[in-house]
């Protein structure tokens, strides 16, 4: 079976960053928040160092290892929530139709009108700043494009001959909308999902940096960006190594979501076998 | 046969409504099917024979809604029964099959499992019986090596592999009336045969009736005991199969009949032209006044063009809709 270039280097660098952030103790040299020295401040990358250390001598590989925790947690999380609430949304909205169709789009219509990344905010600056907060604000604010596109192929497949078919042998709704229509819209939502992802990772890193996610001293890829802004030109790799990390994931996430709507495409799948 | 036939319509009428406006897509429709019996319902696209079977099994969508008359399952109205037991009917009591084999089934979903679905959604079965019944129903349609085609999907099957996976789908759970609407028309004539003659087979070995809807006269007289004859939406001739060849008595029946090429005619030698009825089939929303065939029809006078014919009923259970009929 051959697969796609986008999915295996996708795959292996999103799998990277889950490895990383399930054994970060065991990866890390030192306590990403305990071990601080002011005598190694701002060493530059070395043997002893490798991604070089912060003002107050900790060390940023061990910080950057430690966070990839925090913004995995809050990109998979969050992501899930996403999705499940823009799926059951767009499929019950494209499904039954009428007054719960005008409702759920007009709501989605508000969602995209304003910006996911101000919203969250907001809800930050209410439930105050936390890794559970972060979840949840990012969770709500973000289901918008999940629903859309659910709804959209719910349109679409409705009127497939199969779905008409599984409602001739007395398929309930219930039963049409998860055995028919969920499987068939799959992919898109999946890619969708994995993009998604990307973004969470993004704006948990926006909202960090703002200085309304992850507090210090715990080490979040955006909060040690925030950290390592006055220094950028004085000890750049403050800011390169947790942006690396960022880029890396992101990009890993992107990758995956193309390789997997490969796959999830049934006729792609015979042509493989 | 004794007690109530397994399905009566009686003078039903659906409506098509377009904006404020409602107009009768089919009116007057009366047919029983008994137990294990065999009837055929015929007509041109648009005469109404589809919504007719949808309208059976209690699926009709706006725009079109079921405005007077009365279908029976078994005596009892299904339009009055609650939407969980019209549900539990259908599929189980009454199943159907579609013209496109290529569209009816899941396209993600391997064939094994959508036939198993039957089992555990009617019958209450797990997984792991109903996953041996569906290798059991596939090979009943005699698809070959059933136990590795279960986990075929669709698109690896054939047209025909597809409807005999459509079949057993349909006939998974022993209903009591097969529905098949056009279940050849996207075949071709050899695998038509064969599919034809697995449906008459299978559903007479289980004393499952059928209601076979198609435009093709020869192969519904083929298949059906019974057929009747539909011309923008009502029913113009009710003949044994038999009869409608020999002696049939409307004029629409008539034009059909003439326009099948018969083996060995001067027509089917290509030596004359087919007959065809002159003219098309009205639109729903402009039925013609009187008897809606008169445009077309050579025997048509006055009165066909003011006053609709009733049923008049012939020998032999047949009845036909016409001023003039032979």
């Amino acid at each position: 079976m051959k697969l796609g270039a986008s999915l295996i280097i996708g795959g292996a660098l999103f799998a990277l960053a889950i490895f990383v952030g399930l054994f970060a103790p065991w990866l890390a040299h030192t306590d990403p928040v305990m071990d601080a020295n002011l005598i190694n401040a701002e060493e530059p990358p070395s043997w002893t160092w490798w991604f070089g250390t912060d003002a107050q001598g900790r060390d940023i590989y061990s910080r950057v290892v430690h966070g990839a925790r925090i913004s995995l947690t809050v990109g998979i999380v969050s992501q899930l929530v996403n999705s499940v609430i823009g799926v059951t949304l767009g499929l019950t909205a494209g499904y039954w139709g009428g007054w719960w169709d005008d409702f759920v789009n007009g709501l989605t219509n508000l969602m995209l009108a304003i910006p996911s990344l101000i919203f969250a905010l907001a809800i930050m600056a209410v439930l105050g700043p936390g890794l559970t907060s972060l979840l949840i604000a990012l969770g709500l604010t973000n289901w918008s494009f999940t629903c859309r596109i659910a709804r959209a192929s719910t349109l679409s497949l409705k009127s497939q001959g199969y779905v008409q078919a599984a409602r001739v042998l007395g398929y309930g709704d219930l039963r049409i909308m998860i055995t028919q229509l969920l499987p068939n819209m799959l992919g898109p939502i999946i890619v969708i999902g994995t993009l998604g992802m990307g973004g969470a990772v993004l704006a948990e890193a926006a909202l960090s940096f703002l200085g309304l996610g992850i507090r210090p001293p715990y080490p979040s890829w955006g909060s040690m960006l925030s950290e390592a802004r006055d220094q950028i030109t004085t000890a750049p790799w403050l800011s390169i190594f947790p942006g690396l990390a960022i880029f890396l994931t992101v990009l890993g996430l992107n990758l995956l979501g193309d390789g997997l709507r490969d796959i999830l495409d049934p006729q792609s799948r015979s042509r493989r076998t | 046969m004794t007690g109530p036939p397994l399905i009566e319509v009686e003078d039903l009428r659906i409506d098509l409504t377009v904006g404020p406006s409602r107009v009768a897509a089919v009116e007057g429709i009366s047919f029983r099917i008994d137990r294990g019996e065999t009837f055929g319902l015929v007509g041109e696209s648009g005469s109404g024979k589809s919504i007719t079977a949808l309208a059976l099994i209690g699926l009709l969508r706006q725009p079109l809604s079921i405005g007077a008359g009365a279908i029976r399952f078994e005596g009892r109205e299904i339009q009055g029964l609650p939407a969980a037991e019209q549900r539990t009917l259908r599929g189980n009591r009454i199943a159907m099959i579609f013209q496109e084999p290529m569209t009816a089934l899941n396209p993600v979903s391997p064939v094994g499992r959508q036939i198993a679905e039957m089992f555990v959604l009617h019958k209450g079965k797990n997984w792991r019986e109903a996953n041996r019944l569906a290798v059991e129903a596939l090979a009943s349609v005699r698809v070959p090596a059933p136990e590795r085609r279960v986990n075929d999907y669709p698109h690896q099957l054939s047209g025909g592999m597809r409807q005999r996976v459509m079949i057993a789908i349909a006939l998974a759970c022993g209903p009591d009336l097969l529905i098949a609407d056009e279940p050849t028309t996207a075949l071709d004539v050899t695998v038509q045969a064969e599919i034809i003659e697995l449906m008459r087979n299978l559903c007479a070995e289980r004393g499952t009736a059928i209601l076979m809807i198609s435009h093709d006269l020869g192969l519904v007289a083929n298949v059906c005991r019974r057929v009747a004859v539909m011309y923008a939406g009502r029913i113009v001739e009710e003949r044994g199969s038999a009869d409608i060849f020999r002696a049939c008595a409307h004029p629409y029946t008539q034009g059909l009949v003439d326009s099948l090429p018969r083996l060995g005619s001067r027509a089917a030698l290509g030596r004359t032209r087919l007959r065809e009825i002159a003219g098309v089939v009205p639109a729903i929303t402009n039925f013609p006044e009187g008897c809606r065939f008169n445009p077309r029809c050579a025997r048509a006078t006055d009165i066909c063009r003011t006053t609709a014919p009733e049923t008049t009923l012939l020998g032999a259970g047949g009845l036909v809709r016409c001023h003039h009929h032979a």
